[in-house]
């Protein structure tokens, strides 16, 4: 998680958002992650996503456990505030944030092994409460900083670097996801930016809590031909849903999908996510289908990617707990102390 | 022989766990409260919910000791299962209240045995099995009002206000205590010894837990957020701060909450949102006992090391492991104070009654403000669930809450070059940001990893050792400002001092009076807080002999403060009691008297 911070010399022609800034605004520190890993990609595509929807990035937290992909939050939006935690714990950071100002965007940055093995308490049960959150897990399949160890997420059929065979059958956290009640699921690849970055815009426009599975190849440890979560197994095996396309609020359709063809989701702040579908079988409202869709995929050996389930509908965690428009964090005493008077009343009860 | 006795005895009920018995005793013992003398009950339950034998103890004392005493005066005996045992407890002269509907010899010549019919009567008088069963509850409570010529009206009151908006409930209650009250005044009139008289002495004293009090203290102290996971005997702590929170805390108009309550998946999660809110700038806390802070260690020394303020209630059981979760101990200082790997070292505030526990739960959210680190507030099972006779709370309109060097966007627009731990002002306390303040300014990244003053990640360890270097200094000026001790004298007088904390408070009382009454002069000082101040360490340094009491084995205070301070063993002396009853004044004296006469304890430890 070295900080080697980039100069500030910006190309006057460089293109600018709304609010004025170019996507060098969104950057951050230069990664010190293994050239062509996935999560640069990634790191890029947040960076893309942000510029677009013109996001300040100074209300974004960004947050993270431990591993290759919980340094990432180091390489995207600097004005950002970040909480790099503790391994597989980002979820319980992200919730009591949340819950002490709902107002800001909770970016939480994870991996295989700090979501799929030490932390899936916490993730279930954070996609179980609704945080209002977005939630990426950079899936690799191995553990990366500790030198290759397989995680949860990598395929039984996958082997090591090393030719080890994989003992267990993977966890998908998709499914996962889908079945706790997340509202917003979609997988992708770090290499299919075109995908990605729409999904990304899309889930960081949801209220509720959106997660993205993104499988990000481990160039140094799980990149070889016998891995399915290399980059040339991924291209070669990946089973786009639909091609997504993000419509900020107000604006226009601009793309020419032929009538029929498409799904629209409309998002809680007036957007919209419109889907080319690929597939015949293909309704990202309904739960069951969405499930079974990955599960056919995988018993194909494909890699299902697109949004595969969205609610656009569902309550998040501040309204099921009925908590304060008023951010928690801004209130004081006057808001909070219910005063001598009451404590009087509280004493005579007590006689 | 009887006892005889006015406004000084033990009672204590033996009864079956899960039959109704508590609030019937409770009520026994407010009762008593209401006729103005002051009350300790003590609930000594099984890890159970239905079934096994459960204890209910109220020690009744004008003076105001509230300690457990050793020896029973009257025994209210309902459950066979435990009879023998029971009757043993019982002190010669006592006397022994039993459901006579089954006849039953006790052996025992030199007590007085008062047989009620209870079932009998109650299967008479109620046609409803649940309530037959319940209501012999009430009935002895009846009969108790009797024998001990109280205000019968006290209890109808009682009655009346635990069925507020149930009045039907009303009528059958008041007909059960009725029961136990008539046949006590036909059958045993002037037969106790023991009486009742109504006094002035809780006058400006409320009856209630530690763990209530806290859960208030954290409403008053304007905590927003609690994040817990159920345990015994912490578990009525977050309860009380909902409670208090739905009553107090909701939006005039919008009708929505200006708290958030979440019952986490396991005290790792409720320990990450309370640092994950308290980062955010809302006060947040979680309450818990000794397993939830094993699971929760890692967490504080990120808290510790990334400096994020956080309130922890650990409502101290029976350990180790999961140990005696329904008894109590004093047995987590230690695990406490030096909390999760690496160095680190937090925060300790100990109250010892309720009226402390709501003080000290406000004054915790101001203390981690202001230091930036986490606060553990110590309580035990004895303080945290049983009720005590504790002074009225207090709160003074003109407090402020002390939210500690946190920068506004105007702070940050007047700084060149923010540094998240750059010790300005040479206190050791740097100065933080919460996340959204300046669109420019301000941010920084929290991290567990070794970091610079800018919050940048480092390897350079002479740079870390600075930062941990800081930290030290940082836990210097907390010294000054957590509570100081309580001395029992205003001038030192004696080469021998007395030290001790948290619950034991109340039989020290007595222990001092009874020492006091034998002519041995001894210096007494109350911790209430770690870093432990310069008034500890100058009392230490004022007497040759130290006895350290402490409700644990291995004398964890004596270790923390030979630890801390560099001070010879041999001058501090323990005095343990760890059986998982509350320590009594008795143990304390007797200890005392053998060390001092050079002979062994009598007692064991």
């Amino acid at each position: 998680m070295t900080y080697i911070v980039k100069p500030k010399n910006h190309h006057p022609l460089l293109e600018k958002n709304e609010l004025g800034l170019t996507r060098r605004d969104y950057e951050g520190a230069v990664s010190t992650l293994c050239a062509g890993c996935g999560h640069d990609s990634i790191s890029s595509a947040i960076v893309e996503a942000c510029f677009q929807l013109s996001i300040e990035s100074y209300k974004v937290a960004k947050l993270s456990g431990i591993g290759c992909s919980s340094k990432a939050p180091a390489y995207f939006l600097n004005q950002s505030h970040g909480f790099n935690s503790v391994h597989g714990r980002m979820p319980s950071i992200a919730t009591g944030a949340a819950m002490a100002n709902h107002e800001l965007l909770y970016l939480g940055i994870s991996g295989d092994g700090d979501s799929a093995s030490i932390g899936i308490g916490q993730f279930i049960h954070c996609a179980r409460r609704q945080l209002n959150m977005t939630y990426i897990v950079e899936n690799n399949g191995t553990y990366g900083l500790t030198k290759g160890q397989f995680s949860a997420t990598n395929d039984l059929e996958s082997k090591s670097k090393y030719g080890d065979d994989n003992l267990f059958p993977s966890i998908d956290l998709p499914s996962m996801a889908i079945q706790l009640g997340a509202s917003f699921v979609a997988r992708s690849f770090s290499g299919d930016k075109e995908q990605l970055v729409p999904l990304l815009k899309a889930a960081l426009s949801h209220k509720g809590f959106s997660f993205l599975d993104i499988i990000s190849p481990c160039v140094t440890f799980n990149n070889h031909n016998t891995s399915t979560k290399s980059y040339d197994y991924i291209r070669e095996h990946n089973d786009a849903l639909s091609r997504p396309d993000f419509v900020p609020s107000g604006k226009e359709i601009l793309t020419d999908y032929p009538k029929g063809s498409t799904v629209d989701v409309p998002l809680h702040d007036g957007s919209l996510l419109s889907l080319e579908k690929i597939s015949e079988n293909y309704d990202p409202a309904d739960k069951i289908k969405a499930i079974q869709n990955i599960q056919e995929s995988q018993r194909d050996g494909k890699v299902l990617t697109g949004l595969l389930y969205a609610d656009p509908e569902a309550k998040d965690l501040k309204e099921i707990l009925n908590v304060s428009d008023k951010p928690l964090n801004e209130m004081d005493l006057n808001d909070l102390c219910p005063g001598s008077e009451k404590l009087k009343d509280i004493n005579s009860g007590l006689k | 022989m009887k006892i005889k006795s006015v406004n000084d005895f033990v009672i204590k009920f033996a009864n079956v766990n899960g039959s109704g018995s508590a609030s019937a005793n409770q009520m026994f013992a407010k009762g008593v409260f209401r006729s103005g003398i002051p009350v300790s009950p003590k609930n000594i339950f099984p890890s159970n919910i239905q079934g096994l034998p459960t204890w209910f103890e109220v020690r009744v004392n004008e003076k105001g000791y509230l300690g457990r005493r050793e020896g029973i005066d009257l025994f209210v005996a309902m459950n066979p299962q435990s009879y023998q045992k029971d009757v043993e407890e019982l002190k010669a002269g006592g006397y022994l209240i039993y459901d006579s509907s089954w006849k039953r010899d006790f052996g025992r010549e030199d007590i007085n045995i008062l047989e009620i019919p209870l079932t009998k009567l109650c299967v008479q008088e109620f046609t409803n099995p649940k309530q037959r069963l319940l209501f012999k509850n009430l009935g002895y409570v009846g009969l108790l009002a009797s024998i001990l010529e109280m205000d019968k009206d006290i209890y109808i009151s009682l009655i009346e206000e635990q069925f507020k908006g149930k009045e039907k409930l009303i009528e059958p209650n008041v007909k059960a205590l009725n029961i136990g009250y008539n046949y006590a005044e036909e059958n045993f009139k002037d037969y106790c010894d023991i009486k009742v008289n109504k006094s002035n002495k809780t006058d400006g004293l409320i009856l209630t837990s530690g763990n209530d009090a806290a859960g208030l203290g954290c409403v008053y102290g304007g905590a927003t957020v609690c994040a817990w996971y159920p345990i015994t005997p912490s578990t009525s702590l977050a309860e009380s701060y909902s409670k208090y929170s739905e009553k107090m805390r909701v939006e005039i108009g919008t009708e929505k909450n200006k708290f958030a309550f979440i019952q986490a998946e396991d005290e790792l999660a409720a320990m990450g949102m309370t640092i994950g809110a308290n980062w955010n700038g809302a006060r947040a806390f979680t309450a818990t006992s000794g397993p939830g802070v094993s699971l929760m260690s890692e967490f504080i020394g990120l808290a510790y090391f990334a400096e994020v303020p956080t309130v922890l209630f650990n409502v101290q059981r029976g350990g180790p492991s999961t140990g005696m979760p329904t008894r109590t101990q004093q047995s987590d200082i230690l695990c406490s104070a030096y909390a999760s790997h690496g160095d680190t070292k937090h925060i300790l505030l100990i109250p010892s009654d309720p009226k402390e526990c709501f003080d000290f739960a406000v004054e915790a959210f101001d203390l981690a403000d202001r230091l930036q680190t986490p606060v553990i507030v110590l309580l035990d099972l004895d303080l945290g669930m049983n009720d005590w006779s504790t002074k009225e709370f207090e709160w003074d309109d003109n407090n402020q809450y002390d939210r500690g060097k946190v920068l506004s966007k105007e702070d940050l627009d007047g700084i060149e070059k923010f540094g998240r731990y750059l010790d300005v002002d040479g206190d050791g306390i740097p100065y933080r940001t919460y996340p959204g303040t300046h669109p420019e300014k301000g941010a920084y990244f929290t991290r567990g990893t070794s970091h610079d003053e800018y919050a940048g990640y480092t390897e350079d360890g002479v740079k870390n050792a600075e930062m941990l270097t800081r930290l030290v200094k940082k836990f210097q000026t907390a010294s000054s400002l957590v509570p100081s001790p309580v001395f029992n004298q205003e001038k030192n007088t004696s080469s021998m001092g007395i030290i001790y904390f948290g619950s034991t408070d109340c039989s020290m009382q007595e222990a001092l009076d009874v020492l006091d009454e034998q002519n041995i002069n001894i210096d007494a000082m109350r911790i209430r807080a770690f870093p432990f101040n310069l008034e500890v360490w100058e009392f230490i340094e004022d007497h040759d002999l130290l006895f350290i009491v402490e409700q644990n084995r291995d004398g964890q205070m004596r270790t923390l403060i030979m630890a801390e301070g560099g001070i010879i063993p041999d001058k501090l002396v323990s005095i343990l009691c760890f059986d998982g009853q509350p320590i009594t004044a008795e143990h304390i004296t007797n200890k005392i008297n053998a060390h001092i006469s050079g002979k062994p304890a009598l007692v064991a430890s």
